[in-house]
């Protein structure tokens, strides 16, 4: 059986895709086989992300209304062929999905894949309901400012009160942390809030901490997920996540101020 | 032709004491009544009352429905009605002008003071004593998050932290057994004396049976510090639990 993960966050522009293609990316590169569903019918982004936008042909909606079967809509990315990609549709709305459409897709993909990614659209309506719904593990991205965090706990608690692990009186959906656009220098200026201050109000699971990156901007519009830039701080923090989803330990990086660092260096101001 | 109406037919109940009679002592009647009156003048002076006689026809005690009226109205009762009389006393009743009431008798409940044992009685305000039914506490152990309400008919125990924007209401006590960041409402059914306890009160707003106070009311009070809301004199008191 597969895991089914949702990326969600309730805001929008998080970083709910850019960590949807970095996670499948990176679980389908340590081999396991993997698809990553766009839920965002209408506003479809994760095939830019992917790179793979040219090669769309039939899409999530196309499956679910039985008008393409799944090997037909499923596009093997061209970096990695453990990754498959099932691209929303950009001419339709998300009253376009339906549970138990959605139900039967999951489940025919279950039989042949590890690992299940479903990047939510923002929001807590239809489209991020049906995303989490049966979900087994959930990324929640959360930007460290309070907007942010108060959507993620509103997330967190739709994903305890309304998910199918709830409905049935299951083992609850594992919810894990993951913070992004984080900003060290900005958090020690008081403009940010901390990992501390987030972690505080929301008391989850971190798996770890992306850093405001330029490397995220230049991945997205190569369409190259950003994790395959092993260089960038970002890619490298994607790669700790998802070392850390997969039950290894990783120090936290990239969350002190470099500025705090040299001060240290030079004992000054 | 459509005359407008001047009058109509409202279904309606009105309050008639209803006399149950044990003897047909007229004499001791009239003692026991000039009694019972005098313990609250107010409530029997021109009352209405309905009489019933059908313990005493099954004891098979006649009784002169004539001689009892006039008893009544040299009281200031005004006997409205008559009930579980036989024939005969029901024909002498409506040559009175008493309608008679067919309606259960018996079982209709004693009024209180007017207790058949209770020979010395005097008519009490009934007091309401709200029962006490036990209702069991409901006790929380998942983080309630923004958006989410909870509402308990008896107390409400909360283990975890309640994020900004989460909802809590119980009509009895609620205690938080960590940080409180969303809003509390205690006694929500109007009990003043339910309280709030929590370890940090950062609450979005307070309440105690409708009285409340917002974040910007509880500046000042402690933080990081567990702390009890109550009542005081209609003013909610937020204190440091030592």
């Amino acid at each position: 059986m597969a895991r089914i993960i949702v990326v969600t966050s309730g805001k929008g522009g998080v970083g709910k895709t850019t960590t949807s293609a970095a996670i499948a990316m990176g679980l389908a590169k340590r081999g396991h086989k993997t698809a990553v569903i766009d839920f965002d019918v209408g506003l479809r982004n994760l095939d830019l992300i992917m790179g793979c936008e040219r090669r769309v042909v039939y899409d999530f909606v196309n499956v679910i209304n039985g008008e393409a079967n799944l090997n037909q809509a499923l596009i093997r990315d061209k970096n990695c062929n453990q990754l498959y990609i099932l691209p929303a549709s950009q001419t339709r709305d998300k009253d376009a999905l339906n549970l138990e459409g959605v139900g039967r897709v999951l489940e025919e993909l279950s039989k042949d894949f590890k690992y299940i990614v479903c990047d939510s659209p923002a929001g807590i309506e239809r489209g991020a309901y049906l995303a989490m719904y049966y979900a087994d593990d959930a990324f929640v991205v959360t930007n460290p400012e309070v907007s942010s965090v108060r959507d993620s706990d509103r997330m967190l608690g739709i994903l305890a009160s309304k998910s199918r692990r709830a409905e049935l009186n299951m083992e609850p959906i594992k919810e894990y942390l993951l913070l992004t656009r984080y900003d060290p220098n900005r958090v020690e200026s008081g403009e940010m809030l901390s990992l501390g201050d987030v972690q505080e109000i929301l008391s989850l699971h971190l798996l770890g901490v992306i850093p405001e990156s330029k490397s995220v901007l230049n991945a997205s519009n190569s369409g190259i997920p950003v994790i395959l830039d092993e260089k960038s701080d970002a890619g490298q923090a994607y790669a700790d996540v998802v070392a850390r989803y997969l039950g290894e330990k990783r120090p936290l990086r990239f969350i002190d101020s470099k500025k705090g660092f040299l001060r240290k260096l030079f004992g000054g101001k | 032709m459509d005359q407008p109406s001047i009058l109509d037919f409202r279904s309606g109940t009105s309050f008639a004491p209803v006399l149950v009679l044990h003897s047909n002592d007229l004499e001791k009647i009239e003692q026991q009544l000039v009694e019972k009156i005098a313990s609250a003048p107010g409530f029997f002076e021109n009352s209405p009352v309905l009489f019933d006689l059908s313990e005493l026809n099954e004891n098979g005690s006649k009784t002169d429905v004539g001689a009892l009226v006039s008893l009544f109205r040299k009281l200031s009762l005004f006997p409205v009605g008559m009930r579980g009389g036989d024939t005969s006393q029901e024909k002498r009743a409506l040559e009175l002008f008493i309608p008679i009431d067919s309606g259960r008798s018996r079982n209709d409940a004693l009024l209180p003071g007017i207790h058949k044992e209770d020979k010395a009685s005097s008519l009490e305000i009934p007091t309401v004593i709200r029962e006490a039914v036990r209702v069991p506490a409901m006790v929380i152990t998942q983080p309630v998050r923004s958006g989410q309400r909870i509402y308990a008919s008896g107390d409400l125990i909360i283990m975890t932290q309640v994020s900004a924007g989460a909802e809590i209401m119980a009509e009895g006590n609620i205690h938080v057994y960590n940080t409180m960041r969303g809003r509390a409402l205690a006694g929500v059914q109007g009990d003043t004396a339910t309280r709030f306890f929590c370890l940090d009160l950062q609450a979005e707003l307070v309440s105690i049976a409708g009285i409340y106070k917002t974040s910007e009311d509880l500046k000042g009070t402690p933080r990081k510090k567990p702390v009890q809301v109550c009542l005081r004199d209609q003013a909610l008191i937020v204190e440091e639990l030592s």
